[in-house]
């Protein structure tokens, strides 16, 4: 199989401080990818340096396509879809609003307007709420939105920052079985940040395990899972 | 009664250039997030262009057309050049830009122009309508011009595709850029289209208050009450806010306080306003939900 996205060598900083070093990764085409680690391991720094929201170097290969110069507004129109850390929701939008948003960069307005169908039909919860101003939904809702938004852009690749940050158990779940339904149905590749491990393991089918800004290791999320002394020491269960 | 009626009337036209100037404000806080201080000089210094272009014997409307044209190209230049680089600067950097700008436009003006007051052509008729010295075709005029754009400026921001993603560049930047919206030329655009309005507003309150370096000085006041009135977020409420104060100032200033306080009761409205009801009569409240 083919990578939907590949990173060669990229290394990336905040300021004077180097927060990842010479990170080689591969999403395969339709394939889900997991970044794991602590805190501070590099994991948003990764996706960040993907859509040239950092100071970075080295190689981004989107569909056979150097992204490394591209500037981040470029890279969402190429088909990355970003859902970021916090939610990036527009509090005083509509429900409406957030998602007619990607209408702005979409040429296709009757594939949009059926996109937006589709998104309804993965979030009911967010057509309830469609005339609602964005900032009064709960994270849970603000978390199905972004990826709604993200959704609405009819990416390629989804770049998922920590879908589970703040919820509580149930959204999660509903929240994952919908990325699956996404992933399979909808043929979204997906990088995915998590702190639940065990959660993104499901879902993924490759995994990084990063560390300090390096990768510890790398393989098949079978590979992880069943390796007991790896998932002790990095996966803390 | 008919000196009430009256004073109401009068009142109604400078409502109408407030809420012209207040329309300037508003569209760049939408589509900037900020407040700009320059906005009554930049429209003066429009309309000595348009004055100039009347001057050269171009028709007024086509004078009118070209200017607000000059204007929102000025307006575009000045956030690429000028406020771009300051991007990421802390908001008061900006506000020291914004005056700057404000005392450089004031300054220029003066040295290319002079001094001296000019006369300004309205293109409306100053006969009464109404037979009673109460409305004149003058007044009328300014009112509407003041309307059409309220309903073109209500109708770019909430129905078209632009619109919208102006506003989400400046609630939200980074998220607005993830949604591949540029965000830098939305600012751009707003400017243009804020400097292009002030133009309008600049050429409606020539003719009536005479064309000088300081003429929107004490109107770019009254613009701020009748925006914050409004709600500063809200082009609707900026009119009705625009209209109310200039009714209020002239009822006041002519049964209370006397002609003399009249600047001073604008800046009593703003204070008041940002003490008791900081979103304006019109504001949307931003409820956040953490």
């Amino acid at each position: 199989m083919a990578a939907i996205l590949e990173l060669k060598g990229v290394s990336a900083w905040y300021g004077q401080i180097q927060a990842m070093f010479d990170l080689d990764l591969k999403v395969e085409q339709g394939g889900v990818t997991a970044l794991l680690g602590a805190n501070g391991a590099g994991k948003t720094t990764t996706l960040r340096a993907v859509c040239n929201m950092v100071r970075r170097s080295g190689g981004t290969i989107f569909d056979g396509q150097d992204i490394s110069k591209r500037s981040t507004e470029d890279i969402v129109r190429l088909g990355v879809a970003h859902v970021p850390e916090g939610r990036g929701t527009f509090v005083a939008l509509t429900v409406e609003e957030n998602l007619r948003l990607a209408f702005h960069i979409r040429k296709d307005r009757a594939a949009a307007t059926r996109d937006m169908d589709m998104v309804f039909e993965y979030f009911p919860r967010l057509k309830e709420r469609i005339r609602q101003q964005a900032g009064t939904l709960s994270g849970g809702e603000q978390q199905m939105l972004a990826i709604a938004r993200a959704l609405m852009l009819a990416p390629r690749l989804m770049l998922l920052d920590e879908p589970s940050f703040g919820l509580a158990p149930l959204i999660v779940q509903e929240i994952f079985r919908i990325l699956r339904r996404i992933n399979e149905q909808g043929k979204v590749s997906m990088l995915i940040v998590e702190q639940n491990a065990a959660l993104a393991l499901e879902l993924a089918d490759h995994v990084y395990l990063l560390e300090t800004g390096h990768v510890v290791t790398s393989g098949p999320s079978d590979m992880v899972r069943d390796d007991e002394a790896l998932r002790k020491a990095y996966l803390g269960y | 009664m008919e000196f009430f009626i009256q004073q109401t009337a009068a009142g109604l036209t400078s409502g109408a250039i407030y809420a012209c100037v207040a329309l300037g404000l508003v569209m760049i806080y939408v589509s900037t997030d900020h407040i700009n201080f320059a906005q009554g000089e930049m429209a003066m210094f429009a309309t000595y262009i348009a004055w100039m272009l009347i001057d050269a014997g171009v028709p007024f409307w086509l004078a009118f057309g070209l200017t607000a044209l000059i204007a929102f190209v000025g307006g575009l230049l000045i956030q690429r050049f000028i406020l771009k680089p300051l991007e990421t600067a802390p908001v008061l950097a900006l506000v020291v830009c914004f005056i700057a700008l404000l005392s450089i436009f004031n300054a220029l003006a003066g040295m290319i122009w002079s001094y001296t007051i000019k006369q300004f052509p309205s293109p409306f008729p100053q006969y009464d309508i109404s037979g009673h010295g109460l409305v004149s075709v003058q007044q009328l005029g300014v009112v509407a011009v003041t309307l059409v754009m309220l309903g073109i400026l209500t109708v770019f921001f909430r129905y078209t595709t632009l619109g919208l993603a102006m506003r989400a560049a400046a609630q939200n930047a980074s998220s607005a850029r993830l949604m591949g919206v540029r965000v830098s030329w939305m600012l751009a655009l707003g400017w243009g289209l804020a400097a292009a309005i002030g133009s309008i507003a600049g050429m409606l309150v020539a003719p009536i208050v005479f064309l000088d370096p300081n003429m929107m000085t004490g109107i770019l006041v009254y613009g701020f009450a009748g925006a914050l009135v409004g709600g500063i977020g809200n082009p609707m409420g900026a009119v009705a806010g625009g209209f109310i104060v200039g009714v209020l100032e002239n009822l006041v200033g002519s049964y209370i306080i006397g002609n003399e306080l009249k600047l001073t009761f604008a800046l009593v409205v703003v204070v008041g306003v940002l003490i008791l009801k900081p979103a304006g009569l019109f504001g949307q409240i931003i409820v956040k939900r953490v």
